[in-house]
C-alpha cells in the first residue's frame, strides 16, 4: 500500500490532489495549519469515495522547531510528499512591512527548506520515495509586482533541483511542478486571469499524478507557460526594467 | 449576478447565487441576507429554488460515514445522488428511493419529498430519512429526527426549502443482492387496459407506464408498462454476473446547444411515439437490464432540456385520488390529445399510502399521478389553466418541484396552508403561491 502526505491539504490543489490519488489506492494523510471540522469532513469523505485509508493532521509551515516531531510523530512514513502550502501575500505591504514580507519568505521557502529537508533526509537513508513540490511561474524572474513572493518561489525552485540532483544517486525522486494561473481561491483575490492561460485545481492534480508516475523532473501544468517564461527570462534587464509585468 | 434557471429554462433570472463549504461562513451569509433559498443542483423544472439571493448547496459536497453493518448512509446535503450510488451500489446498497435522473442533490431529494416508480410500494423517501441538520434563520445548525425537533423535522421533509439549508443528510438504504433490474414491459391499447394493468401487477416493486398522449378514440393513452424487481444473483446472465454489482457508467451523448424552437412540433413527436410504441413487438417482454437504463434512460443524454429550445418547457404533474381517477385521467387525456399540444414524455404511476412524516407542502397523496412535458407557449399556459380547473374538480394537486406557472388560488385549493416558515427562506415559487 502506498501513503501520500500532503502539506497544505486544505488548499484546492491539496484536495484535488488528495481524490487524484486516493483514485488510484493511495492511503493519505492530510496535514494543514487548522484540523477543522471541514478537514475531518474532507477525510471522511476521501476514505468513503475511495476506500482508502485518510488520516487528517496537524502541521504548521511556519513552525519550523515542530518539523522533526511532526515528520516522527507519523505512524505510517508516507511513499510519496506532496508539499502545496504557499502564501501569496501582500506586495504592496510587504514594501514598507518587513513582517509581511518575512512571513511571505518564511511561508514559501524557509517553510519548505525545512520540513523538506526533515523528509528527504529519511527517504535517503530508505533509497526511496518521491518529494513533488509546487513552485510558481513568479519563481523564474522577479518583477515589479510581486518580486517578494517571487524571490521566495525563486529560492524553491533552486532548493528543488538541488535537492533532486543530491537524491538521485539515492533513487528518491523529487518533481518541480510550476502550475501558471491556478482558478483557486488565491486568485479570486486578484483580477481574473485570462482562461487559456490558467489550470483549474483538478488540471493541475492530474499533471502532478503524472510527474509521480512517469518520475518527471520539472512540469509545466500547461506547456504554454514554458514558452511564455522562456520569452521573459529572455528579455534584456534594460527593457525588462521598463515594462510593467 | 448571473443568469440562473432550473431544468425548464423557465423562468431564467438574474441571481447571484453562492456557495460555501464550510458551515460558519453558510451561518454568516444567511444572517446577512434578508431573503435567500437554497438550491442544489437545479434539476427541479420550475422556480421552486429560484430568488434574488441564492444558497448552492454544491459546494457541500462530503460524505460523512456510511455504515454497511446497518445500511446507514450520512452525507453532506449537496452530493448527488450518482456520487451516492457509486460509494454504496459495489456495497451492495441501492437508494430507497429514486426519481427519473441521478444528477439530483440529497438535499434537494428532502426538500421535494420525492418519490420514484416504487411510491405504491414503498413510499418516498421521508420513510427513510433518520435524520438531518438543518441551518435556520438564526444561523444555527439544528439536528431533526422522529425524536428530536420532531415538528421541524416534519416540516422540512417536502418543505421546499422553506425552513433553512438542508446542511447534512443521514439516509437507510436498501439492501442488494444485484445492481441489475428484472424487467417486464407490457403494451396496453389504450387507457383503460393500462389502468387494468396497474392493479393487476400492483403487487411489483417498481412500477411506470409511458403514455402516448396525442393518440385519440379508442387508442386515448395507448401505452406501456414498465414493472421491475431488483435481480437476484441467479436471475442475471453470465456476462452480468460476472460483475453482479456493476455501478453506472458515467457516458454521455451531449446536446450541444439550444435547440431551435421548431424541431419539437406535433408531426416530431407524433412520429417519435409511434416509433416508442412499435418499437416493442410483442406484447409482453421480460429482461434483466441495468439499473442504469431502467431508473435513469434520460441521463444517458447530457442537457436533454436543450432539445425543447430557447423558451424552455414546463413539466407538469399532478396527483388524484383513485375514486373517479379514472374518469379525471381520461378527462385530461382527451383535452391533450385534442389540444395538439405534444407531450414528448409523458409518464403515469400510482401513490400508495399518504406519507405519514412529511410537510403539508409534500406532493404525493394515494392515487394516480400523471407527468407531463410541455414546450412554453401561450397556447399552453391556457390549456394547463383548463387543465388545473379538471385536476382541482377531482380533487387533485401539482407536484410544486415541477411547478413554474399555477396561481395562488389553485395551490391553496389543493394544499391545506397549515405552514408556515421563517420569511427569510422564500422561492420565487413560494411568493407567487403565497406560500
Amino acid at each position: 500500500m502506498s501513503t501520500l502526505l500532503i502539506l497544505g491539504s486544505s488548499s484546492d490543489v491539496g484536495i484535488a490532489c488528495a481524490h487524484r490519488f486516493a483514485k488510484e489506492g493511495f492511503d493519505l494523510i492530510l496535514a494543514t495549519r487548522n484540523g477543522d471540522e471541514y478537514q475531518r469532513n474532507l477525510a471522511a469523505d476521501l476514505s468513503i469515495r475511495y476506500n482508502v485509508h485518510v488520516v487528517s493532521v496537524q502541521f504548521d509551515a511556519l513552525a519550523t522547531s515542530s518539523h522533526k516531531s511532526f515528520y516522527e510523530s507519523l505512524g505510517v512514513k508516507p511513499n510519496v510528499v506532496l508539499s502545496v502550502f504557499g502564501y501569496l501575500g501582500n506586495h504592496e505591504q510587504a514594501l514598507s512591512d518587513f513582517t509581511q514580507a518575512n512571513l511571505i519568505i518564511a511561508s514559501n521557502f524557509v517553510g519548505n527548506v525545512s520540513i523538506l529537508g526533515i523528509i528527504a533526509n529519511d527517504m535517503e537513508s530508505k533509497r526511496e520515495g518521491t518529494i513533488i513540490c509546487v513552485s510558481s511561474v513568479a519563481g523564474e524572474r522577479g518583477r515589479k509586482s510581486n518580486y517578494i513572493y517571487g524571490s521566495s518561489k525563486a529560492g524553491l525552485t533552486a532548493f528543488l533541483s538541488g535537492l533532486r540532483a543530491r537524491l538521485a544517486a539515492s533513487n528518491v525522486h523529487v518533481a518541480t511542478i510550476i502550475p501558471g494561473f491556478i482558478k483557486t481561491k488565491m486568485v479570486e483575490l486578484l483580477p481574473e486571469t485570462p482562461k487559456p492561460i490558467t489550470a483549474s485545481a483538478a488540471q493541475v492534480a492530474d499533471a502532478i499524478w503524472l510527474a509521480n508516475k512517469a518520475k518527471k523532473d520539472v512540469v509545466y501544468v500547461l506547456p504554454i507557460w514554458r514558452l511564455i517564461m522562456f520569452i521573459i527570462r529572455n528579455i534584456p534587464e534594460r527593457i525588462f526594467k521598463k515594462t510593467n509585468l | 449576478m448571473g443568469k440562473v434557471f432550473n431544468w425548464g429554462v423557465f423562468p431564467r433570472i438574474d441571481a447571484n447565487q453562492i456557495a460555501f463549504s464550510h458551515y460558519a461562513k453558510i451561518a454568516e451569509f444567511v444572517k446577512e441576507n434578508l431573503v435567500i433559498i437554497p438550491r442544489g443542483n437545479g434539476r427541479c423544472y420550475g422556480d421552486s429554488s429560484l430568488q434574488k439571493t441564492i444558497f448552492s448547496t454544491l459546494e457541500l459536497n462530503k460524505f460523512l460515514s456510511f455504515d454497511t453493518e446497518n445500511g446507514m448512509i450520512s452525507c453532506e446535503a449537496g452530493v448527488l445522488l450518482r456520487d451516492i450510488l457509486e460509494v454504496i451500489v459495489p456495497k451492495g446498497f441501492f437508494l430507497p428511493v429514486t426519481p427519473g435522473t441521478k444528477f439530483i442533490t440529497i438535499g434537494g431529494a428532502v426538500a421535494s419529498n420525492i418519490h420514484g416508480k416504487n411510491h405504491h410500494s414503498e413510499g418516498s423517501i421521508s420513510r427513510y430519512i433518520e435524520s438531518f441538520n438543518l441551518l435556520n434563520e438564526t444561523g444555527t445548525i439544528i439536528h431533526c429526527s422522529k425524536n428530536s425537533n420532531p415538528a421541524l423535522f416534519t416540516e422540512t421533509i417536502g418543505g421546499m426549502g422553506l425552513t433553512g439549508v438542508i446542511i447534512s443528510v443521514n439516509l437507510k438504504l436498501k439492501k442488494i443482492e444485484t445492481s441489475y433490474i428484472k424487467q417486464k414491459a407490457i403494451k396496453a391499447k389504450n387507457i383503460y387496459e393500462m389502468l387494468e394493468y396497474f392493479d393487476k401487477f400492483c403487487d411489483y416493486t417498481y412500477s411506470v407506464a409511458w403514455i402516448d398522449c396525442l393518440s385519440k378514440g379508442n387508442s386515448l393513452g395507448r401505452s406501456i408498462l414498465m414493472l421491475g424487481e431488483h435481480a437476484t444473483n441467479k436471475e442475471l446472465n453470465e456476462k452480468q454476473s460476472h460483475q453482479p454489482l456493476a455501478v453506472h457508467s458515467n457516458k454521455q451523448i451531449n446536446v450541444p446547444f439550444m435547440f431551435p424552437n421548431f424541431v419539437l412540433n406535433e408531426l416530431s413527436i407524433k412520429a417519435f411515439n409511434f416509433l416508442y410504441y412499435h418499437k416493442q413487438m410483442q406484447h409482453e417482454v421480460d429482461n434483466v437490464i441495468h439499473y442504469n437504463p431502467y431508473f435513469y434512460p434520460l441521463d444517458a443524454i447530457n442537457n436533454w432540456n436543450r432539445i425543447y429550445g430557447a423558451n424552455g418547457f414546463t413539466q407538469y404533474q399532478f396527483a388524484i385520488p383513485f375514486e373517479n381517477g379514472k374518469e379525471g385521467l381520461v378527462k385530461i387525456l382527451t383535452k391533450i390529445a385534442n389540444s395538439g399540444c405534444g407531450s414528448f414524455l409523458a409518464v403515469l404511476k400510482t401513490f400508495g399510502e399518504n406519507d405519514a412524516v412529511a410537510s403539508p407542502l409534500s406532493f404525493p397523496i394515494k392515487g394516480y399521478t400523471l407527468a407531463l412535458d410541455f414546450k412554453i407557449s401561450k397556447k399552453v399556459f391556457k390549456l394547463l389553466d383548463e387543465l388545473d380547473e379538471i385536476v382541482l374538480a377531482y380533487s387533485g394537486r401539482l407536484y410544486l418541484t415541477k411547478d413554474a406557472r399555477m396561481n395562488s388560488d389553485t395551490f391553496h385549493k389543493s394544499y391545506t396552508t397549515a405552514f408556515s416558515h421563517p420569511a427569510k427562506f422564500q422561492s420565487l415559487q413560494s411568493m407567487r403561491l403565497k406560500i
